[in-house]
């Protein structure tokens, strides 16, 4: 009866549908797998037929599930049969069963172009159908030409013609050279011409691969593809064959849509009138009809010129249709509607700024929220997260903790971290922020990573105000009978921290809460109870003078854990027991943690992370890089200078050394302190670190510690010998920047100038080392340490300057390509026994190799559409931002070679500036730069860049953000303080102590 | 872990002694450079349709056609995650359903389902109705279509799938060029 009168196959097909379970059916399946090896095994007297009928039983047991292993050469023999059904199935089966990487693949090449070359057209078809779905490299590189000519060939019949372009598209992915051959976009323009639509449904696929890799080479083909869209409006020419319930072929009209977003913008008027003529048409027709699949299909159309109206950012007219449909959509009752009108609305806000349109459906998409279909509880939660901002934080995270309760398994990771993210973006104030957290571990403990709490740790440390909430909250959940492992770490941390400030309320003495803390410790794991045990060192710390009968209960625990297993926890019970045991020194090693450093927030990037493999946060980044949050996450984008995130917090503190001048150095050592967490798990060196930072402030050398030392202070280094530098030389860096020449560092023996011309991508600096002194400088050595995008070349430097000399050293420099990272001049001598060595950052940075160039509106304005999104243009909100006028900005970026053209932008409180950079990779390139000040808030503005190269935008909105936040972070100076040879530093605690 | 040592070092190189130690934490705890690095993906072109699959309600397979190289073990996994998940839902719920990479498009007839793995950038109301076509399509051929049909007759469901899509890409919409390969064939037979 079936399969072209196949008895054996069919009667196979029953036996295997009549199995009654798995077992049955792979007896069955093997036995009949034994049965064609057999017959494939010994040739003789197997008929094409056969052949036929054990490929496709082959086939049918590959479908079910089983893996067929042999039989290949046999399925890939039949292509070359001359009769058409049985190359048919050759064909067919061939490119189900292998796979690109095949060898046998290979014997076929030959068959299959003389197939495609050949005069046979049904042969072609099934030769360029194989081709399309399984060709691997081996055939783009011998059948791309073939294709090609097949494709342009007049003579060449549609049914050929459609495959051999989706033939040439697979060809195209394995080798995109295939199609780098002169003149071919203007065959693609050709083929969009193609009066058949099949043919011009295929060529639509091939034309949307090529735009999509690379839209230049291809804007001659933009007006065509607006033809073709107002041919199937216009229903012009369309053969009932193509039309579908009533629609002009609803599948071309969506791939011609999709091409033209591949487009940045339409320049063109009349092209784009046109086009608009007909979204406006789709927009406005669409309506809903009771016919499913016309509904469908006529919807299909509608999305997706929605979509394109969003890409082309048309006058606003259009898009608050656009929003008023999808607000429409998002409150009917057909499902995939409202799927797909949360889905389009979330990406909408990605393109345009339409936030306070859409909150107006704010009820309706919390509502969607609680939908019984997760598809759309997923997309409401995307649109939620999308869509919040500091106005409707509270309601919007409320309504997530709420259906966290409630939601599924899978979700609720992704629920909890984006309710923390948005909790931290978007908090009014740091109580909630703090009360959200606690419940989201409460709630959902499992699903809380330890970024999470870390991060509630870091903001309370940092905020002085938060700490008596926090740790009254945390006392709070203590009291519940079971609690979360996650929620036992937090409230451990914040009770040893600042339960001291909560000593006068009831049920908060120091004994009360060690006690209650210590009733948890028999159920928590490893990790947990060292974070316990210091708890207990600071609960003691801060009662003092101790109550003995809580030191020896402490005690106790410490000598307990003394031998336990685990080298953190014994380290840690063995460390707290000595330093407790030293009376007022634990006060200062125990003291309250410092400030955290500022930094981005690891929440927002564990989502990036996230989204790179499940595309369900795709919101997150894309609106992370749009709307910089509030106070609460400081959005320090230095992505390699990043301070590694702690990932386990060091209860120790740092003193920190403050009769060193420089700010920065706090910073470091707060820093450093973030680090240290880091360090002690992995090597568990607590006690070097301690002893290192034991010393007494000030200890800012390096120092040998003393082997037997155990608890022993370590020498202090003797600093006064060393040689201050007599300028600031961060100040002389930053001026240097902007001058040409200057001095780069003097401190009373030497003094080192600078002088430097820049010739596009080059440059020559020249230094003057001055001897100041009346005796000659020794081992003067002066070191290049090139960052990779600069070749630099310093001529040699005499080793001895001699009294009151100056020598003069020139040093070549060339740009490779856009970077701000600095070249380093590592600059020793010895003067006398005292060898003083200084690292000095080089004045060759991103702006000297600017050409400064003024442009006009007409010249601006086009190249700035054209770079229209990233990552040649990139966008971000700058905040904290040093307070100066307009005109201070002005001088600034004139100063930096970024030239301010005046007038150009229509609103007063922009600035608009071009330059030319030059980088032997980039060549010159012109840059692009707009800044959108807020006359209300001089803290903040929206910074663009734009320029041919994606490096270089990145690396110029970072250069000009570092010149405009208030501590320029690239001011930031080299270790400043000369330091004393010789290091002796194998010991990390000591290399850490280097670092003070 | 060498490599990203590599990685930080380079970035850093024109810094201090303080990043080169930030650099040797960084490497310590090693998950962290990593999985940056690992961000870094290639462009990988759009495939529009990955995979179309007919499923009976019992959850056999009746057909299969990946347009992406997968291996026997990886199709086996997730035909059983994406039957089990489709099959599950009921008919009030939205016709699109989000698994790993992939977005599911389905559609259920009688007995069988039809389901279609896509980008998650695709238009899905489009792929919804091209599997009407295909199902108009079949019933054109076999009148009134049913599961059995596709069972015996396999190998006309696969060539009225190819001539339909390849590559991943919608090749044909017209009923009558779709099925005049198989035509010639019974003509031939």
């Amino acid at each position: 009866m079936a399969l072209s009168g196949m008895r054996g196959l069919s009667v196979f097909i029953s036996e295997i549908r009549n199995c009654q379970n798995k077992e049955q059916e792979r007896l069955r399946v093997d036995k009949e797998l034994g049965h064609i090896r057999n017959r494939f095994k010994n040739e003789k007297g197997l008929t094409v037929y056969d052949k036929k009928k054990y490929v496709w039983k082959m086939l049918y047991i590959f479908m079910l599930g089983y893996d067929v292993d042999f039989g290949h050469m046999e399925a890939v023999s039949l292509i070359s049969a001359p009769k058409y059904p049985e190359k048919q199935v050759g064909y067919l089966v061939t490119s189900c069963l292998l796979n690109e990487n095949h060898d046998f693949l290979r014997l076929a090449i030959n068959t299959v172009r003389n197939d495609i070359i050949g005069r046979n057209e049904t042969f072609q078809c099934l030769a360029l159908t194989l081709v399309g779905n399984i060709g691997g490299r081996d055939f783009a590189e011998s059948l791309a030409p073939d294709v090609q000519k097949l494709l342009i060939s007049s003579s060449c019949r549609p049914l050929v013609k459609k495959k051999a372009a989706l033939c040439l598209l697979r060809l195209f992915r394995k080798n995109p050279d295939v199609v780098n051959v002169d003149g071919w976009s203007d065959r693609m323009s050709q083929l969009l011409d193609e009066r058949n639509l099949g043919v011009l449904t295929s060529s639509m696929s091939l034309f949307v691969s090529l735009v999509s890799n690379n839209h230049e080479a291809y804007w001659s083909c933009l007006p065509k593809c607006v033809k073709v869209l107002e041919r199937l409006a216009r229903n012009q020419d369309v053969p009932q064959e193509y039309t579908y319930y009533g629609i002009p072929s609803p599948w071309l009209q969506v791939k011609t849509m999709r091409a033209l977003q591949y487009f940045p913008t339409i320049e063109d008027p009349n092209t784009r009138r046109a086009l608009f003529e007909v979204l406006q048409r789709v927009l406005m027709g669409t309506d809903v009809v009771k016919n499913v699949n016309k509904n469908n299909a006529s919807h299909a159309v509608l999305f997706e010129a929605l979509a394109l109206v969003m890409h082309l950012d048309a006058e606003k007219e259009m898009m608050s249709q656009c929003v008023a449909l999808l607000g429409k959509f998002i409150a009917v009752r057909e499902p995939n509607i409202r799927y797909l009108g949360l889905e389009n609305m979330t990406r909408m806000l990605m393109v345009t700024d339409v936030q306070e349109i859409i909150k107006r459906h704010q009820a309706q998409i919390i509502t969607s929220l609680k939908d019984p279909d997760i598809s759309i509880r997923r997309r409401a939660l995307d649109l939620l997260y999308a869509m919040c901002d500091i106005s409707n934080a509270k309601d919007i995270v409320e309504e997530l903790l709420q259906y966290l309760g409630t939601a599924e398994f899978t979700m609720r990771e992704e629920l909890a971290l984006k309710a923390a993210i948005l909790a931290e973006k978007f908090a009014p104030d740091l109580s909630w922020y703090v009360d959200v957290i606690l419940q989201l571990i409460d709630k959902a403990g499992d699903f809380v990573s330890d970024d999470i709490w870390f991060r509630v740790v870091q903001f309370v440390t940092n905020n002085e105000d938060l700490q008596p909430y926090a740790a009254l909250k945390a006392r709070e959940y203590l009291d519940k009978p079971a609690i979360h492992e996650t929620m036992m770490k937090v409230s451990a941390y914040l009770l040893g921290e600042y339960s001291h400030l909560l000593a006068r309320r009831p049920g908060c003495s120091p004994k009360e809460i060690f006690s209650i803390i210590h009733e948890k410790l028999p159920t928590v794991s490893t990790p947990t109870i060292s974070i316990l045990l210091s708890t207990y060192a600071k609960i003691l710390m801060h009662s003092q003078p101790p109550d003995p009968e809580l030191q020896n209960q402490i005690w106790a625990i410490f000598s307990k854990y003394e031998t336990s297993i685990d080298a953190e926890i014994q380290q840690r019970a063995v460390e707290y027991f000595a330093l407790s045991k030293k009376g007022a020194a634990l006060m200062d090693i125990l003291a309250e943690m410092p400030k955290f450093p500022e930094r981005e927030s690891s929440l927002i990037k564990k989502a990036e992370d996230t989204e790179a493999d499940t595309a369900e946060l795709s919101a997150i980044k894309s609106r992370a890089q749009q709307q910089a949050s509030n106070a609460l996450v400081v959005t320090d984008q230095h992505p390699a200078n990043e301070p590694p995130q702690v990932t386990q917090l060091g209860m120790v503190k740092i003193p920190s050394i403050n009769n060193l001048e420089n700010n920065h150095v706090d910073q470091e050592v707060t820093q450093t302190n973030g680090i240290m967490g880091e360090v002690e798990p992995q090597n568990g060196d607590i006690l070097g670190d301690l002893l290192a930072i034991e010393g007494p402030p000030g200890v800012s050398g390096t120092e040998t510690l003393t082997e037997e030392g155990a608890l022993a202070l370590a020498p202090v280094g003797e600093l006064e010998n060393a040689v201050k530098p007599v300028i600031d030389i961060a100040e002389r860096f930053r001026d240097l920047c902007v001058k040409d020449s200057g001095v780069l560092y003097e401190d009373p023996y030497v003094q080192i100038g600078i002088k430097a011309e820049w010739r596009g991508h080059q440059g020559r600096l020249v230094l003057f080392l001055g001897n100041k002194t009346t005796s000659s400088l020794d081992s003067v050595h002066a070191v290049i340490l090139p960052p990779s995008h600069l070749k630099l070349e310093l001529s040699s430097v005499p080793e001895i300057i001699p009294p009151r000399a100056q020598v003069q050293c020139p040093l070549e420099v060339v740009n490779l390509c856009p970077s701000r990272d600095v070249a380093v001049l590592d600059f020793s001598y010895k003067f006398g026994t005292t060898l003083v060595d200084n690292k000095l950052r080089l004045p060759a940075v991103l702006n000297k190799f600017f050409h400064p160039v003024t442009l006009s509106a007409e010249e601006f304005f086009p190249q700035w559409r054209s770079l229209a999104a990233p990552p040649l243009k990139l966008q971000e909100v700058v905040r904290g931002v040093r307070v100066m006028s307009l005109g201070e900005m002005t001088n600034l970026l004139n100063s930096l070679k970024l030239i301010v053209s005046p007038g150009l932008d229509p609103n007063a409180n922009n600035l608009v500036a071009s330059t030319t950079f030059y980088s032997e990779s980039t060549q010159s390139m012109l840059c692009l730069v707009r800044i959108e000040t807020d006359p209300a808030d001089r803290t903040q503005l929206r910074l663009t860049v734009a320029s041919g190269d994606s490096t270089l935008t990145f690396e110029l909105k970072e250069f000009i953000k570092e010149q405009l936040v208030s501590i320029p972070a690239a001011s930031r100076p080299p270790v400043l303080q000369p330091t004393i040879q010789p290091i002796s530093s194998s010991d990390p605690g000591a290399l850490l102590a280097g670092l003070l | 872990m060498h490599a990203s040592f590599v990685f930080v070092l380079v970035k850093y190189r024109c810094s201090f002694s303080l990043y080169f130690l930030h650099s040797i934490v960084l490497c310590v705890g090693g998950s962290i450079v990593l999985r940056r690095i690992s961000r870094r993906r290639e462009l990988r072109l759009k495939m529009g349709i990955r995979f179309v699959l007919m499923v009976n309600k019992q959850g056999q397979t009746r057909l299969a056609q990946y347009y992406e190289y997968l291996t026997l073990e990886e199709r086996r996994t997730l035909e059983g995650e994406i039957v089990r998940k489709c099959l599950a839902r009921n008919e009030q719920q939205c016709s699109f359903v989000e698994h790993r990479t992939y977005k599911i498009v389905y559609r259920r007839y009688a007995s069988l389902f039809f389901l279609v793995g896509v980008d998650n950038d695709e238009n899905e109301l489009a792929i919804l109705e091209f599997i009407h076509l295909l199902v108009e399509t079949m019933d054109r051929h076999f009148g009134n279509v049913c599961e059995l049909d596709i069972m015996f007759h396999l190998e006309k469901a696969h060539f009225m799938l190819e001539e339909m899509v390849m590559n991943g890409c919608i090749v044909e919409t017209s009923k009558a060029n779709i099925l005049a390969p198989i035509q010639l064939m019974d003509k031939s037979s």
